[in-house]
């Protein structure tokens, strides 16, 4: 029975046999947050995956965590959040990054971090373009301070990728928020979207915990998490 | 130092008492001269930042503020600082820069202000401008982190050379309420989540964050002498340096992360 599923921003049902491997609303082109397997099927030619064997050091030491880590690491079968890689399209060759939402909602953990540092490491060195499709939460909370630091770890690479005269191309998917869109998701050259991506710093509990209660009766009620919708060009 | 737990930290890192910012620079920079603006339509009062000396030599101070009266709180939204606040920041930064004057960031931010007015304005896109561009900047940077440092609005002020933290002072990915809510759904254990996110000065400093912490007094003016004194002797020593390895030390000290 194809019960197909509705579009969280146009309503519509959708039969599944209306979505194609794109994943895209059919009534107004909204992009289902998918895994980056899925993505990287019909993305490129060729791929040929980057630091596949690091695994994080947990630097709380959180409950849970490490168990929630492996469970993903089999489910996606990715070692964090973001896939990375050599990529060809064509004869095209150049430096491919894809944050996977199912992975802890694509948190920026430290092997997020250090998986995306090379990525722009090895294109430095190599002279080559990054593409980079981000889809994040923002910080890893399982990680603490490390996570923070990933921001500024990235950001050091991309600078360098930059003063070399490299180009950098960000795709923000459904949804790009928190610490990845506070540095790297805002640092290409030319950054695009999916349609509908939900795009923004700050998210709502985030809101109410971080300004505290009394500010909160300041302001009357936590603002609303901001919409921005999607400046749209096809790849 | 005496051995507060790491909740009471995040108590005296937020209370009333705390020193300011403008504190610290009316009696460390008694010439200082602000600057106003962003040059591209706002000038955040959460950020005040301008032109000193330290020792003879020109330097540019910039520090968040929460402001005294209620009215002043309001507009600095209690020290978050709007995108127009860091891009304040990374002018002033980049024209110390241009004149080889040290940077000197203080910061106490529960972090960048979240409201709709600050998402319309790009908060990520200015936070993730100061990541890119000040920490290219080829001249020396130091942040003392004074009470709360929150998260990337922090973060966007302490991406330089050093960071310093008072000893009663927090810097974390997010507030321990926001942490113990998100994943605890439990705002009510802050307190554990205080211990467990290693968001205290000695903590941070085992975790290789931060360059050192100073000592705090309940007198004022004996920490700003404390604060002085690290700021005279850390921009000494990064003087010392050639520009090429100062940013490369400052590169890889990012990249131990």
């Amino acid at each position: 029975m194809d019960c197909g599923k509705k579009c969280p921003k146009c309503q519509r049902a959708i039969f599944t046999k209306q979505l194609d491997q794109y994943m895209t609303c059919p009534s107004c082109d909204y992009g289902f947050r998918i895994s980056a397997s899925d993505r990287l099927g019909w993305l490129v030619d060729d791929f040929k995956p980057f630091d596949t064997e690091l695994v994080s050091q947990d630097p709380l030491n959180f409950p849970g965590y490490q168990a929630k880590l492996a469970r993903l690491r089999q489910v996606t079968g990715l070692n964090d959040s973001v896939a990375t890689g050599l990529a060809t399209i064509d004869d095209v060759q150049f430096n491919l990054g894809i944050m996977d939402p199912t992975f802890i909602m694509g948190s920026l953990g430290t092997i997020t971090g250090e998986k995306i540092t090379r990525l722009f490491e090895d294109a430095t060195a190599n002279r080559r373009a990054v593409v980079l499709f981000t889809a994040s939460g923002g910080a890893r909370m399982q990680e603490g301070i490390m996570s923070l630091m990933q921001m500024a770890k990235v950001s050091n690479a991309i600078a360098k990728h930059s003063q070399a005269g490299l180009l950098y191309i960000v795709v923000l998917t459904d949804p790009t928020t928190g610490g990845v869109t506070a540095s790297f998701a805002m640092q290409g050259d030319i950054i695009l979207a999916e349609p509908h991506a939900l795009v923004g710093f700050a998210g709502r509990r985030v809101i109410e915990q971080t300004m505290h209660e009394k500010k909160l009766r300041m302001i009357c009620k936590p603002p609303k998490m901001c919409w921005l919708t999607a400046l749209l060009i096809r790849l | 130092m005496c051995n507060l737990t790491a909740a009471e930290i995040v108590k005296a890192a937020r209370s009333e008492d705390k020193i300011t910012g403008l504190e610290m620079i009316q009696a460390i920079f008694p010439d200082f001269f602000e600057l106003h603006g962003d040059r591209v339509g706002h000038d955040d009062p959460a950020i005040v930042g301008g032109l000193a000396t330290l020792n003879g030599q020109a330097v540019t101070v910039i520090t968040t503020d929460r402001g005294e009266s209620i009215s002043e709180r309001v507009a600095k939204h209690f020290g978050s600082p709007e995108p127009g606040g860091y891009r304040k920041a990374l002018r002033l930064a980049e024209n110390a820069a241009k004149f080889k004057r040290p940077v000197i960031m203080l910061v106490n931010t529960a972090g960048a202000f979240p409201g709709t007015s600050a998402e319309e304005g790009g908060q990520g896109q200015a936070i993730a401008e100061n990541l890119l561009k000040l920490s290219q900047l080829p001249t020396p940077i130091i942040t003392i982190i004074y009470g709360e440092g929150g998260s990337g609005g922090a973060l966007a002020l302490a991406c330089g050379d050093q960071v310093w933290m008072l000893e009663n002072s927090t810097y974390s990915v997010l507030s321990p309420e926001g942490f113990a809510s998100i994943l605890w759904k439990d705002s009510s254990r802050a307190d554990d989540a205080a211990e467990v996110m290693k968001m205290t000065p000695q903590a941070l400093l085992a975790q290789g964050v931060i360059e050192g912490v100073i000592p705090e007094s309940s007198d004022h003016n004996v920490t700003i002498e404390n604060v002085k004194t690290v700021l005279v002797r850390e921009l000494a020593n990064l003087q010392a340096l050639d520009e090429t390895t100062m940013l490369n030390q400052r590169q890889a000290r990012y990249r131990k992360f």
